[in-house]
């Protein structure tokens, strides 16, 4: 049994190597042909060459693609971090009836398949005589991205000491002085935090600007554009190299000052909770 | 998910002596929901009503007629390229949702229990690649698995085979391994948490009483953490279900399925009370599904105990 005992963690920790391998791999075959001088991803590589990172800044299509997701990035982040201050608070603030099922609500989008929630919100808007633009894609990126918002901000919300804010109230501040000055130092980083994961959801997502997007197209749009075409691969993974680069570094931050909003108010859990 | 929504302490009624102001909390705390709850009635619900409503109608060229009709439902269910399609869907994602599990549960476990001072580290590494862009990991598994892809140049460099196979892209396996690196990390998270809540002095009585290391594990560790598995199955099963991206970039022609036709009606085709009807029907069949699911993990857990 103690034999069983010893040997269980040691067995359990290959695994979780070869898992993370498994997880890892797949990604990394990205950054490795982007760097290959021949068109074909296939091994053994036929040289080193940085020339299709050479190519990107000269291809206009790109360039506009960025720009669009730039932009819609930014308005999807600001966006759905201030609806999901107002959610989170009221969730972790106040106790009312009903409170449960609207929370609920708002965190569906995370498990419905995205297809559904596109084309709903397609049908909707060509009814409202919405055109399809860069702005029908802000709207339902704002959609998704909630949820996770909501998880970030909660999980700096959470556990904040109430008894600051009363203290400030009485202590003669308005109710939106105690917001500014106690509330809002408290919780800046958990708001920067959503900040960073909403742009990175925003842009990474595929399906709901594919549907959404009128002829703009966001960069993961690009992207599956020129995947008809095989010669165009390596400027693909190269891009791709890039973007996975991009949302590396992103949510690194937005961890680190995640982590950093719950030790502020005594909390663990958040994204993992 | 839902940190917030846990441990609310019962509500207090009217009529104790401090409901004007308890009233008055609700009230805020309702106010300051509404936008976000307004936006999430507008863009979901609203939406999710219309297609429903439109799934009774009929499209007439670039017109739709409102008479009420179960035509469309007719057909979702009895055309045998529907139903071929929406049985191909069911079948990937509940292979899918089971393989992921079965997958993430000893990562799940290993973390919990034997992460030690590297706890967060491991679940930081395990979710990064999750937030690398969902198209970019479904076109490094195209990249694998392709003809002059990296399996098929290995194994010929490593003279396992002779020529390229071409039996791994374009199939329902290689979107249900695409589908199953993907969804990973969905399925660890809610499995760790509900480690985490397994007591460990429930695991140390049943070893104080005699119980082995497997036995222990079999009667405590997993029936307690039976929650966490359900909503690991669930979170990658609903979604994986309308998956559109991998059956269209790995899937070739074997591994269609349901978002490819729904699209289509939304797209080429133009019968959107038809898509309307296909997409409600994946809904339906994917809940009662996933009940089935539910069912049938709770009735394990109470064999286990």
């Amino acid at each position: 049994m103690t034999a069983i005992r010893r040997f269980l963690p040691g067995w359990l920790s290959t695994y979780a190597v070869l898992y993370l391998l498994f997880l890892y791999l797949p990604v990394i075959f990205l950054p490795i042909f982007s760097i290959n001088t021949a068109a074909t991803p296939k091994f053994p590589l036929s040289g080193v060459t940085l020339h299709w990172y050479e190519d990107l800044p000269r291809t206009p299509a790109l360039i506009d693609a960025t720009w669009n997701s730039l932009i819609v990035g930014i308005s999807a982040s600001i966006l759905s971090t201030v609806l999901g201050i107002l959610a989170a608070r009221s969730i972790t603030r106040y106790r009312y009836p009903g409170r449960r099922t609207i929370n609920g609500l708002i965190m569906a989008p995370l498990v419905l398949p995205e297809v559904i929630v596109a084309i709903s919100m397609l049908l909707v808007m060509l009814q409202l005589g919405l055109s399809l633009s860069l702005f029908t894609v802000v709207l339902g990126h704002v959609l998704v991205c909630i949820p996770y918002s909501m998880t970030v901000l909660t999980s700096g919300f959470e556990g904040f000491d109430r008894s600051l804010e009363e203290a400030s109230a009485d202590l003669g501040e308005t109710a939106f002085g105690t917001f500014r000055r106690v509330t809002l130092p408290m919780v800046a980083p958990a708001i920067i935090s959503s900040l960073l994961v909403c742009f990175t959801i925003s842009l990474d997502e595929f399906i709901i600007a594919f549907f959404l997007t009128g002829t703009e197209a966001t960069l993961p749009i690009y992207i599956w554009g020129q995947l008809r075409f095989a010669a165009k691969l390596p400027g693909v993974l190269a891009l791709g190299t890039l973007l996975l680069f991009a949302s590396f570094v992103l949510m690194t931050i937005a961890e680190i000052l995640r982590r950093r909003a719950a030790r502020r108010t005594q909390n663990e859990g958040g994204l993992y909770a | 998910m839902t940190v917030a929504a846990e441990g609310s302490p019962p509500f207090r009624l009217a009529g104790s002596r401090r409901s004007p102001l308890l009233q008055s909390e609700a009230v805020q705390g309702f106010a300051l929901i509404s936008p976000t709850f307004v936006y999430a009635l507008i863009l979901l619900v609203l939406p999710i009503l219309v297609v429903i409503a439109h799934s009774f109608w009929t499209q007439n060229y670039l017109t739709i007629d409102h008479t009420f009709t179960l035509e469309n439902y007719r057909i979702a269910l009895t055309e045998p390229i529907y139903r071929d399609l929406l049985w191909r869907s069911l079948y990937i994602s509940l292979t899918v949702s089971l393989l992921t599990v079965a997958l993430a549960y000893p990562i799940a476990y290993f973390i919990s229990f034997h992460g030690g001072r590297h706890k967060s580290l491991w679940l930081f590494l395990i979710t990064i690649p999750f937030w690398t862009s969902y198209l970019l990991r479904v076109m490094s598994w195209k990249v694998i698995l392709g003809y002059n892809g990296v399996l098929n140049s290995g194994l010929m460099g490593l003279g396992v085979i002779d020529e390229p196979s071409t039996a791994l892209l374009y199939n329902s396996s290689a979107v249900i391994i695409t589908l199953t690196h993907a969804w990973a990390t969905f399925a660890i998270l809610p499995i760790f948490v509900s480690l985490e809540k397994v007591d460990r002095t429930l695991v140390e009585a049943a070893t104080d009483l005699g119980d082995g290391p497997l036995r222990s594990f079999l009667r405590v560790t997993l029936p307690l953490s039976a929650p966490g598995v359900i909503s690991a199955a669930l979170i990658v099963m609903i979604p994986t279900v309308g998956d559109y991206v991998t059956p269209k970039l790995v899937g070739g022609k074997d591994g269609v399925m349901i978002a490819n036709a729904i699209q289509a009606q939304f797209g080429k085709a133009s019968n959107w009370p038809l898509g309307a009807a296909l997409s409600v029907t994946t809904m339906i069949i994917v809940s009662l599904m996933a009940g089935a699911t539910v069912l049938v993990i709770r009735a394990l857990q109470r064999l286990a105990r």
